[in-house]
């Protein structure tokens, strides 16, 4: 652990959060554009299933959309861009552990699915 | 204890090593969350926190989908609606995104208002987030009266394929509406206080901003269940 004090804010764009007091400025169009773009995108992951693509395209596509969304939310809409590096690791680092558990139930649900095959008789 | 004394050796200069002196760093939270307001911080960590919660319950759904032998229920189909004798699919779930989704808008403009100290706005803003949210749960209420009073879905049954269905349906979407309740009912509160000037007097405008974390958590996890258990 090495808390030497980093002076200057690793994000680019505006002053990153100067204090709670003062708050965080962006122009509303910045908000406006967000939303337009979450529209956009949820009208394609929309259209996905009204098109009926099939297969690993279907799969792709959603999960694209997803992660597109979910980054302008967390990025703009909460802030994330702003903040100092160390609350936006000490958030989304965690949460990458959640892959291991993803893995470890995707090979129990392939045991188990087998099981019911061979022993139940394509029972519940 | 020798422990607590070593880590109070770090206030006069001399650096705690060992066990003491990783207890000493991490304890420092201040340090890892400086110039962050307090309130949001803590929000942060209970919306991490609630990240693992709806992961859990997502991914359960993923292990019973994975391991039922029955046909799963085709969401397409489920969700569809007839309106004016043409049945259009997962078009509900269609419009509950939209309406989340411009909630969360208002909501991230409400912030900003706050921070401009502009009273009426921002209430005003957060009032229309959390009627979004409210006709949200109210298409949601709708949804769970149609699955279960006309489909018959049940958490133990239904008469569409596997039985593991309703249970994750009710489970995940469940959760997802009480968080939606209660973000409304918490953006009820605030906003009053924001029309009755509580933050002037204080010239803290930062509870606004902490609801606005906690209602794009609620949008963002829509986000996920969208995707993964409507249109997968």
């Amino acid at each position: 652990m090495n808390h030497t004090p980093s002076p200057a804010p690793m994000q680019a764009a505006p002053p990153a959060s100067e204090g709670h007091a003062g708050g965080q400025q962006h122009p509303i169009g910045l908000y406006l554009k967000v939303w337009g773009y979450l529209f956009v995108l949820s009208t394609m992951s929309y259209l996905v299933d009204y098109f009926h693509v099939q297969g690993g395209l279907r799969w792709f596509l959603i999960v694209t959309f997803m992660v597109l969304k979910a980054g302008l939310i967390v990025s703009i809409f909460m802030h994330m861009a702003w903040e100092r590096i160390s609350l936006i690791y000490a958030i989304l680092v965690p949460p990458l552990c959640l892959a291991t558990l993803v893995i470890l139930m995707a090979i129990e649900s392939d045991y188990t699915f087998w099981t019911r095959i061979l022993f139940f008789d394509r029972g519940g | 204890m020798a422990q607590a004394i070593e880590t109070n050796a770090a206030a006069t200069g001399t650096e705690p090593q060992g066990l003491g002196g990783f207890a000493a760093d991490w304890s420092a939270d201040q340090e890892v969350f400086r110039h962050v307001h307090w309130g949001k911080a803590m929000m942060w960590i209970f919306l991490l926190s609630d990240t693992f919660i709806f992961s859990c319950f997502l991914t359960s759904y993923m292990t019973m989908r994975a391991s039922a032998t029955l046909p799963w229920p085709d969401p397409s189909k489920v969700f569809a609606l007839t309106i004016g004798g043409q049945t259009i699919p997962l078009i509900l779930i269609a419009i509950m995104t939209f309406v989340l989704i411009s909630s969360s808008g208002t909501m991230a403009m409400a912030v900003n208002f706050g921070y401009r100290r502009n009273r009426r706005v921002t209430a005003a803003l957060m009032g229309a987030t959390a009627l979004l949210g409210a006709s949200f749960v109210s298409m949601q209420a709708f949804e769970w009266h149609k699955l279960i009073f006309e489909e018959g879905v049940r958490p133990w049954t239904n008469p569409m394929g596997a039985p593991q269905f309703g249970a994750s349906f009710f489970m995940i979407t469940g959760f997802h509406g009480l968080h939606v309740s209660a973000g409304v009912i918490m953006l009820a509160i605030v906003a009053s206080k924001v029309l009755r000037g509580h933050y002037d007097r204080r010239a803290d405008y930062s509870a606004v901003e902490i609801a606005g974390l906690y209602w794009h958590f609620v949008d963002l996890v829509w986000v996920f269940i969208f995707a993964f258990f409507y249109l997968w």
